[in-house]
């Protein structure tokens, strides 16, 4: 989206939080001289009379005239986001109006409004809805109208798409009966589609039209605003007010959010935005090309819309009258904008509207409208703004947008790129940059409500903190892929131009939530699936049937192939065959076919698969108790292998080895009284040394297995053996399930490194000298090729290795971990384990670990139609050639990313299509062949790309790319290439999105407007830039980890949530605060999630009554921070609390352990850690640093 | 003094000793001419159960190349109290433990009736017995059971303080620890791989310490030195019991048209390394247990594939064996470790096929080792012998005695050319040695690892003087041959034996006679014998005393009529007679024939009828005198009851001499003995030619 960068943020923010921004600018404006310098001043000058002025500026925007306010609106709007933080506090209080500006304040990200907006906003939306849908829709009326303003004049189409975008977004579906009006004018041209779309452009329009009211609002805003900036929040408030003026509570809330955050651009966009948001519903008459438009509305709109507030609003203002004028300017850009749009979409000509439908179905998805209206009429403005967020726009925008574009131009305004020095000096305000809280919350708003359908080509789904429903339609739920960008661009030059990659992140066992249904079985019969004869693609909805219904032909490469008669159907009227509904790989996106014979390795069908456990027992090992607690604990948990019936024994066999540096294999057999040891000391050319009863039924052997584990503790409890060896292990393991002639899964529980005499023995190299050198490369490397050549084995066997470390040194995860991450397994690391405080994250591991429904031996291919190819895979698997990605084993955790480049042109009539299929050995050892399809539109217009991305999809792209790049090359290269790249993503976006505006401003799409903070997020992780205190081990370790991550993990991993603990009654969970240092509060309490770990921060001025309710006691000093669970006490908040720990712990495939950290502790170091948004202990900059460092590169890729 | 041929009965009854000539050649030329080597048949543990045990050290000679053992030969000045070595005739002081000598106190060493005593050594540690199994599982499940049986069995046959360990094999090797409590514990090893001592010991958790103990350990003789693969029996007689009735077949699948793997070359390996890392230079028995070649790995003698057939006599005179040289290799290696250290290796070897005999020969054959060969485990041919090997004197002590040394000293007429027999050089070189090799030669002593009161070792002299200077009439040749050994109480002995020769007597009557039959042996005939079976009859030839070594070459047989009381006959197809019963002795067969008449009626069950009560003892008398040299031969001999026209009568009829033949049967006409339907040339022809040869000038 558009994110006036500093400047404008700053100035926005600034005004609004003269407390929040100026502090945290002043140390920003350091930083961000030029840009910020206008900011500052701005910001300044906004700040000293922020409030005042703000609101004044509100009234202004409402009025227009203006500008300055609506500049702080917009900032406001912006800071919303922040405001909302504020709004947490207040916000509530405020109640669904607030949820409006809520939004704005969402989008200006402040942590704590995100609370109460989800809160707020729902309830909001329903009652306010309209004025939500204003607020929304001013937000993204505001947008449109920022980008009117902003960018409205220049980026004639970037308006009009922002415009439309706006509208869409905003009100398309929604409400906005108002709005609509112009919709309807607007959609009708659309004609059904529209009617489909055109709810969508409605809900957006509608906020434009509510925007119109909004406008009005805006007016009235000014004045709420001026209410909001004299709360400090302002900013937010003010965003939030203009946004939503109509509604009081706004008042109220932006008092709220005023104070917490600075209400920012944001709010000043939103209020711009609604200016704009009339023009937009003007636009939308338009609306066909809007829509078109759209995406770039959304996403440039809201950058230009804050940008050009801030430009607007000092100048601006008349700008923003001329808003008006602009608005109309735009429309009528819109209108030709529309043309080129039309171009654009005009390819689609039709399709245009449904892909804006689309397009806001994507958004709006949920879609459409219907959904989201029908059940919250008002919620839908407030969606579609909110959509707009989600977009990016509105909040984007706003925020993001406001902050720097808006401060520059606006309060910065002037200045933003003159900028004064002054402002330059202040930093940019943190609340007027574009807030993943908001987004985030924005999406959950307005997304979690409708079922996900996925018929639609080319829509983006919620995005993954969003908790929905999928409905399988012809296309893979997201649960299952996701994609950077459903809009593909059509040719490779537009590809290379975006920088935007390609790619799809796919977890083919992904596990579905209770009210999913699994994708069904389909047997072909004794020939196998029937396919493709030319590609071998499988059947699926992209085939088309031809000669009533003898032939059909594929969708990937046009072959056409004979029916075989046992699947022979007829054709009704349509052209579609009668049974298509009958069928599920004719009708979902998602299926299974039974695999035959001919499917399997030997032609022979495959032996289930077996579960062998090798117990570490050197010293290192027995001492920390881990010998005890595996022991103990496998022998309930072999009683929960995974199988396909429940009712049904599991038909996995197990073995179990112990060792050091020689193997200890056990018989179990069923018939003995007594297992029997076998130990093979001959490491060096290992082998099985026996086959009867080394793999065995668990109910079969049970006693003798009991006994086993009951043994194993006590024979090695005196050991003094230290050394151990590794590579013989998974030798040994490999030629078990060789032997038993089956696929399977080691599970190694593994202590020191190798050093006995073994092959596969390893040095300690840990040279922490090399970090930052051009051979750090080299300690990610494994130390030999030997568990490269053993996992090629490893693989062709079918033998996945899950590995699990308690070292209490240098282990060299990069090499051990090799076989693990080239099979399909998972390395989980313990360091320092203790039994006491470890004990229940390792036993949760490795419960889930044993107990998941996983395949074996699986390979996967990736088809697509012509025109694209994937070229690149991440994850853990293994690549003989360059299209199969095999995989020992595959389970419901593991993710594969690939990568897809062009080798033709492609077109927007067929779209993009891809078909990922992966044949497995399942748990029951039945052969089958999952598969799931994809097809994403193609688009000729950069704006419909960057409209239709995912940015987290994107990051998870980049962050796996960039970890697997330090391999090879040096790191600080892999760092510089990714904000290189990122910058030129941005850049082509403003270069050819959004142009109209000047230069100082930051423009972000709004699909990408948190690009920059996640960006910042990895390039600041432990693995590209490591504090002293990381070992080379968990460098490894992590970057191993991030391989196979899926998008939900890899977010959480780069932003870690953090929550509040305020009032946790009721089922929902209070807003999360950005991750940073100032967010939190001395009184509070807060939780933090990294996907990895939890952290319970309590604040050292913590309310006594809070802490008895948590810990039992009121005391501060008495709560022991070595806690790994907290204590149950009997009150509703310490219930709730727990719950929402387990719940957390339930989302996640790997156990967090809970660190009670308290401020100023020593421990604290790592919980700031943590704190993503800040300046990091090892130099990683902080978002506002890191957001003007883009800004400067982005200008000097423009310039 | 007693007649010459009584003289001759009563040394070797008495000292175990038979000269091939009692007569003293006078110079090496006459030697030559003689033909026949000087050699004498040296049964060093001949059974003395009226030995007095002598619980003092030898006396020897101070002269450091002599160290000769005072002995009844030697001159004495009791006043003098001196002795003069009739060896080297250097004059030596007794040792002052023997003041009180005089020629009416005479130690037992000087009375002329113990040419041949033994002396018990007090000094060192009581040295443990080891027993180390080596079980192959690739059998038959009743194989594996008898096996099992026998070998529980033979655990209550052990002292209590003995040691054992177990191995057992087939694809892999199992080294199992004894006295674990709770999980049975074992090391398993590959079989394709051979691993040296050290690796071993480092794989197996031997530490130095352990071994060093071993030989150190003399102030803790009670406590006999262990480790977790060698335990009393005593200790872990329940367990092993145990973990023997628990011995699975070997669950290695075996596809169709293969032979199992079995690891035997590298379980002897790893038992040989066990032992000498343990117990080196301490008395070992290596009890190897086989029910077929190995087929993998070092030792290998054929591979797994059932169509490649285990060689041949015909594919090694092809050079067509090629596992043969490599295995032998492998396995002359092992004998070599396992003599080194003094331990036994037995090879207990049942199967219908060929085992690999041929290529292991060496390991029994240079340890002193047992080879026995049967078909199957279920035979009391192997559970009898088996049982036997353990044996016990009078005094409830084994038959036994491991890590023998034997060391032959000469007067100067004579020096040692070499030995042939269950030893190996212990390549002791001295004046006595002759340059001249005849079996394992250049040496004055050799180790025998494993012996028992039967094993016999023939060694050979050279006469060493010129022809200008012959030994003077008169004078006496002496040999002593002096065994050190460790009994099975663990005591280490001494035995001494020293005799002469005395002047000439011979009877050169039956050398044709025995050359006849020689040449038509399996020792030197192998039509009709498997590698394996040769191996196994000269394994037991080159150990066995002049009796049995008769036998062996000219079985014995008797007949059994109502002519007469039971009569030995000629060795000829015309003792074949209808109205006889024939007990044939090979020593490795004892075969019962029943004529064509006295078969009829038995079949016809005259011996169930009381009035024929005589024909009921006539067919029992063989049997009885069967069962008489069943129970007392080792190994125990296959037992045939055959008749005329039966399928196993061929085994006498390859044995007789066929003066009878489809060619000359109705020459020779009148007594109707047996034909013999082959090509072989008769005793009658042989003698013809025999003569021819001898008063040919051409020879």
């Amino acid at each position: 989206m558009n994110v006036n960068q500093q400047t404008p943020m700053a100035s926005p923010y600034g005004p609004p939080q003269p407390g929040y921004g100026q502090p945290s600018y002043a140390p920003l404006g350091g930083g961000y001289p030029g840009p910020y310098g206008p900011y500052n001043g701005p910001a300044a000058a906004y700040q000293p009379g922020a409030p005042p002025q703000g609101y004044s500026p509100y009234a202004s925007f409402p009025s227009k005239a203006v500008a300055a306010n609506p500049v702080s609106d917009l900032s406001s709007p912006l800071d919303l986001g922040p405001a909302r933080g504020p709004l947490t506090s207040a916000p509530r209080p405020v109640s669904t109006p607030q949820a409006y500006s809520q939004y704005p304040q969402g989008d200006s990200q402040n942590g704590p409004p995100p609370m109460d907006h989800s809160m707020a906003q729902p309830a909001h939306r329903s009652p306010v809805s309209q004025p939500y849908s204003h607020g929304a829709m001013n937000l993204s009326g505001p947008h449109p109208s920022y980008s009117q303003q902003y960018g409205a004049p220049p980026p004639m189409q970037q308006v009009t798409n922002q415009m439309s975008g706006m509208q869409i977004g905003s009100g398309p579906p929604t409400s906005v009966g108002p709005g609509y009006a112009h919709h309807p004018s607007s959609q009708p041209p659309i004609s059904a589609a529209y009617s489909s779309a055109a709810p969508p452009s409605y809900t957006q329009a509608p906020p434009p039209l509510s925007a119109a009211p909004s406008q009005p609002p805006p007016p009235s805003e000014p004045a709420a605003s001026q209410p909001y900036y004299g709360g400090p929040p302002p900013p937010q408030q003010q965003p939030f007010p203009s946004a939503h003026h109509p509604s009081q509570p706004f008042v109220s809330s932006s008092p709220y959010l005023g104070p917490p955050s600075q209400p920012q651009a944001p709010p000043v966009s939103q209020q711009q935005s609604f200016p704009p948001g009339p023009p937009a519903q003007q636009p939308f008459p338009n609306s066909a090309p809007p829509p078109v438009s759209q995406a770039s509305y959304s996403g440039p709109p809201p950058l230009t819309q804050h940008s050009f507030p801030p430009s607007s609003q000092s100048g601006p203002f008349p700008p923003i009258s001329i808003s008006p004028s602009q608005y109309p300017g735009p429309q009528p850009q819109s209108q030709p904008g529309p043309p080129p749009f039309h171009s654009g979409p005009s390819p689609r000509g039709p399709i245009p509207p449904p892909s804006m439908s689309q397009q806001q179905a994507n958004h709006l998805p949920p879609g459409p409208m219907q959904q989201q209206q029908p059940p919250q009429p008002g919620m839908q403005g407030g969606y579609p703004t909110q959509q707009n967020g989600a977009f990016g726009q509105p909040r984007g925008p706003q925020p993001g947008y406001a902050g720097p574009h808006y401060p520059g131009q606006q309060n910065y305004g002037a200045g933003p790129a003159p900028a004064p020095a002054p402002p330059a000096q202040k930093r940019l305000d943190p609340d007027s940059i574009p807030s993943p809280i908001q987004v985030i919350e924005d999406d959950r708003v307005n997304k979690s409500s409708e079922p996900f359908t996925t018929g639609v080509k080319g829509q983006a789904p919620p995005l993954v903190t969003t908790n929905f429903q999928v409905k399988d339609q012809g296309n893979a739920s997201p649960r299952f892929i996701r994609c950077t960008a459903y809009n593909m661009p059509c040719t490779a030059d537009m590809a290379k131009q975006s920088q935007v990659p390609l790619a799809a992140v796919i977890k083919p066992l992904a596990m579905l939530p209770p009210d999913e249904t699994p994708p069904y079985i389909v047997d072909h019969g004794d020939g196998g699936p029937i396919r493709c004869n030319r590609c071998k693609a499988y059947m699926c909805p992209y085939m088309q049937f031809i000669e009533g219904g003898r032939r059909f032909q594929c969708g990937f490469c046009s072959c056409v192939t004979e029916v075989p008669p046992h699947y022979f159907q007829h054709l009704d009227h349509t052209g579609k065959r009668v049974d298509c509904y009958d069928r599920p790989e004719l009708s979902q996106g998602s299926y299974e076919f039974v695999a035959t014979v001919d499917y399997c390795k030997n032609n022979k069908l495959p032996q289930p698969p077996s579960f062998i456990f090798f117990i570490d027992v050197s010293y290192n090992a027995v001492k920390s108790g881990m010998v005890n607690i595996v022991c103990q604990e496998l022998k309930t948990l072999l009683d929960y292998l995974p199988r396909e019936n429940p009712e049904a024994d599991s038909v996995v066999r197990v073995g179990f080895v112990t060792y050091n540096k020689v193997l200890h294999f056990y018989n179990v057999k069923s018939s003995l009284a007594q297992p029997q040891m076998m130990v093979v000391s001959d490491v060096s050319d290992m082998f099985l040394p026996l086959l009867d009863g080394f793999l065995v039924g668990v109910n079969d052997s049970r006693m003798v297995i009991e006994s086993l584990l009951d043994q194993i503790p006590e024979m090695f409890a005196d050991t003094r053996e230290t050394e151990t060896v590794f590579g013989p292990v998974i030798q040994a393991g490999l030629e078990a399930l060789k032997a038993a002639d089956c696929a399977g899964k080691l599970f190694v529980f593994h202590s020191t490194l190798p050093i006995a005499e073994a092959p596969g023995k390893l040095k300690n190299r840990e040279d922490k000298k090399l970090v930052g050198t051009d051979k750090e490369k080299s300690l990610f490397q494994p130390q030999s090729g030997f568990y490269s050549n053993l996992s090629k084995e490893c693989v062709a066997q079918g033998c996945c290795v899950d590995l699990f470390l308690f070292p209490n040194q240098y282990v060299d995860v990069a090499t051990l971990g090799v076989v693990p991450v080239s099979t399909g397994g998972s390395v989980y690391k313990y360091t320092y384990f203790q039994a006491e405080t470890d004990r229940e994250r390792f036993l949760n591991d490795l419960r889930r670990d044993v107990q998941k429904p996983m395949g074996f031996d699986a390979v996967m291919r990736v088809r697509t139609s012509t025109g694209i190819r994937a070229t690149d895979f991440f994850g853990s698997f293994f690549m003989s050639n360059t299209t199969d990605v095999e995989l020992a084993g595959l389970d419901c955790d593991k993710t594969v990313t690939v990568e897809f480049r062009h080798d033709d042109k492609l077109s927007e009539d067929t779209g993009a299509l891809m078909q990922c299929a992966v044949l497995y050995t399942s748990c029951s050892g039945q052969r089958r062949l999952r598969v799931h399809n994809m097809a994403v539109n193609c688009c000729s217009q950069l704006a419909d790309l960057y409209r239709n991305c995912e940015t987290d999809t994107i990051i998870n792209f980049f962050s796996k790319y960039a970890y697997r790049s330090i391999l090879n090359t040096p790191t600080k290269t892999v760092r510089d290439t990714m904000v290189n790249q990122c910058a030129q993503i941005l850049a082509c976006y403003r270069k050819n999105c959004a142009s109209p505006s000047s230069a100082g401003q930051l423009i972000l799409p709004e699909c990408m407007k948190l690009l920059p903070v996640y960006l910042n997020c990895v390039l600041k992780s432990d693995v590209l830039q490591p504090g002293a205190d990381i070992s080379l081990d968990d460098r490894a370790y992590l970057r191993q980890l991030l391989s196979c991550m899926d998008v939900s993990e890899s977010h959480i991993f780069f932003y870690p949530r953090l929550l509040p603990l305020v009032k946790l009654d009721g089922g929902s969970l209070p807003m999360a605060v950005r991750n940073s240092e100032e967010r939190l509060s001395k009184g509070g309490v807060y939780l933090l999630e990294t996907g990895l770990h939890l952290f319970l921060w309590v604040g050292a001025n913590a309310q006594q009554e809070l802490l008895s309710n948590i810990f039992g006691t009121p005391t501060f000093s008495q709560i022991d921070p070595n806690m790994t669970s907290l204590p149950e006490l009997d009150n509703p908040f310490s219930q709730r609390l727990r719950e929402i720990i387990d719940s957390f712990r339930s989302q996640r495939s790997r156990y967090m352990k809970l660190m009670v950290v308290k401020q100023e502790d020593k421990a604290e170091l790592i919980f700031k850690h943590f704190l993503c948004e800040d300046k990091s202990t090892s130099g990683g900059a902080s978002y506002v640093d890191f957001l003007c460092h883009m800004h400067k590169e982005i200008r000097q890729l423009l310039s | 003094m007693a007649t010459f041929p009584e003289f001759i009965a009563q040394n070797e009854e008495r000292d175990g000793v038979r000269f091939s000539w009692n007569v003293w050649p006078s110079s090496r030329l006459e030697a030559t001419r003689m033909v026949v080597p000087v050699a004498s048949l040296i049964t060093p543990l001949k059974e003395r159960p009226d030995l007095p045990p002598i619980q003092y050290e030898p006396v020897l000679c101070s002269r450091v190349t002599c160290r000769a053992v005072l002995n009844p030969l030697c001159q004495v000045d009791y006043r003098a109290k001196l002795w003069a070595c009739n060896f080297c005739y250097q004059r030596n002081q007794f040792p002052p433990t023997y003041a009180g000598i005089s020629d009416v106190n005479q130690p037992a060493e000087l009375l002329p009736q113990f040419s041949t005593i033994e002396y018990v050594v007090q000094r060192g540690p009581l040295m443990p017995l080891v027993f180390l199994y080596v079980v192959d599982t690739c059998m038959e499940d009743e194989d594996l059971q008898a096996l099992k049986e026998s070998l529980q069995m033979s655990l209550s046959l052990l002292p209590p303080t003995a040691l054992v360990g177990l191995i057992t094999f087939g694809r892999m090797i199992q080294v199992h620890e004894l006295g674990c409590e709770g999980i049975s514990k074992s090391y398993v090893f590959r079989g394709t791989k051979d691993l040296n001592a050290k690796q071993l010991q480092e794989m197996l958790g031997l530490t130095k310490p352990t071994a060093a103990q071993a030989g150190r350990g003399p102030q803790a003789p009670q406590a006999p030195l262990s480790n977790r693969f060698l335990q009393p029996v005593q200790k872990i007689d329940m367990n092993l019991t145990d973990l023997l009735g628990e011995l699975q077949r070997d669950p290695w699948p075996v596809t169709q048209g293969k032979r199992p793997l079995r690891s035997l070359g590298s379980a002897m390996s790893i038992a040989v390394g066990l032992l000498e890392c343990t117990f080196p230079n301490t008395g070992a028995r290596i009890m190897t247990f086989i029910g077929g070649p190995a087929t993998q790995g070092p030792g290998m003698v054929v591979g797994d594939e059932l169509k490649a057939p285990i060689r041949s006599w015909h594919d090694i005179e092809k050079d067509n064996a090629k596992f043969m040289k490599k295995g032998t290799k492998h396995y002359e290696a092992l004998a070599s470790r396992a003599s080194t250290n003094g331990h036994i290796i037995d090879i207990y070897a049942c199967a219908l096929d060929q085992t690999g005999l041929l290529e292991m020969k060496c390991c029994s054959n240079h340890t002193g080792g047992y080879m026995v060969m049967a078909d199957s485990f279920t035979t009391s041919l192997f559970k009898q012998t088996f049982q036997r090997v353990f044996t016990k004197d009078v005094s409830g002590a084994f038959k036994m005695a491991f890590a023998g040394t034997l060391e032959i000293k000469t007067s100067r007429e004579i020096k040692i050319s070499g030995a042939i027999g269950p030893c190996v050089s212990l390549n002791a070189k001295g004046p006595c040695v002759s340059e001249n090799e005849i079996g394992t030669g250049g040496t004055s002593q050799w180790k025998i690892c494993g012996l028992d009161h039967n094993t016999t070792l023939a060694v050979y002299f050279e006469v060493v003087n010129q022809h200008n200077a012959p030994i003077p009439q008169g004078g006496r040749g002496a040999v002593q041959y002096v065994t050190q050994y460790q009994h099975s109480s663990g005591q280490k002995r001494i035995r001494v034996t020293t005799t002469y020769f005395l002047k000439a007597h011979y009877s050169f009557s039956f050398v044709p006679q025995f050359m006849f039959h020689l040449r038509r042996s399996p020792f030197l005939q192998v039509f009709n014998n498997s590698p394996d079976e040769s191996s196994y009859y000269r394994h037991q030839f080159m150990r066995q005393d002049l009796t049995q070594s008769l036998i062996m070459i000219q079985p014995i047989l008797y007949a059994y009529s109502f002519n007469g009381p039971p009569e030995p006959v000629l060795l000829d197809s015309s003792s074949i007679l209808p109205d006889r019963i024939l007990l044939m002795d090979t020593f490795f067969q004892i075969l019962i024939y029943h004529g064509e008449t006295v078969s009829q009626w038995r079949k016809a069950g005259y011996q169930e009828l009381p009035e024929y009560e005589n024909f009921r003892h006539l067919l029992q008398a063989p049997v009885d005198d069967a069962q008489e040299i069943l129970h007392s031969r080792f190994p125990m001999p296959r037992y045939i009851d055959t008749e005329h026209g039966g399928s196993q009568a061929r085994f006498l009829l390859s044995k007789v001499n066929p003066s009878q033949t489809h060619n000359n049967m109705y020459a020779w006409g009148q007594e109707s003995g047996a034909p013999i339907l082959t090509d072989d040339v008769s005793l009658q022809v042989f003698m013809d030619h025999l003569k021819k040869l001898a008063v040919s000038s051409a020879a």
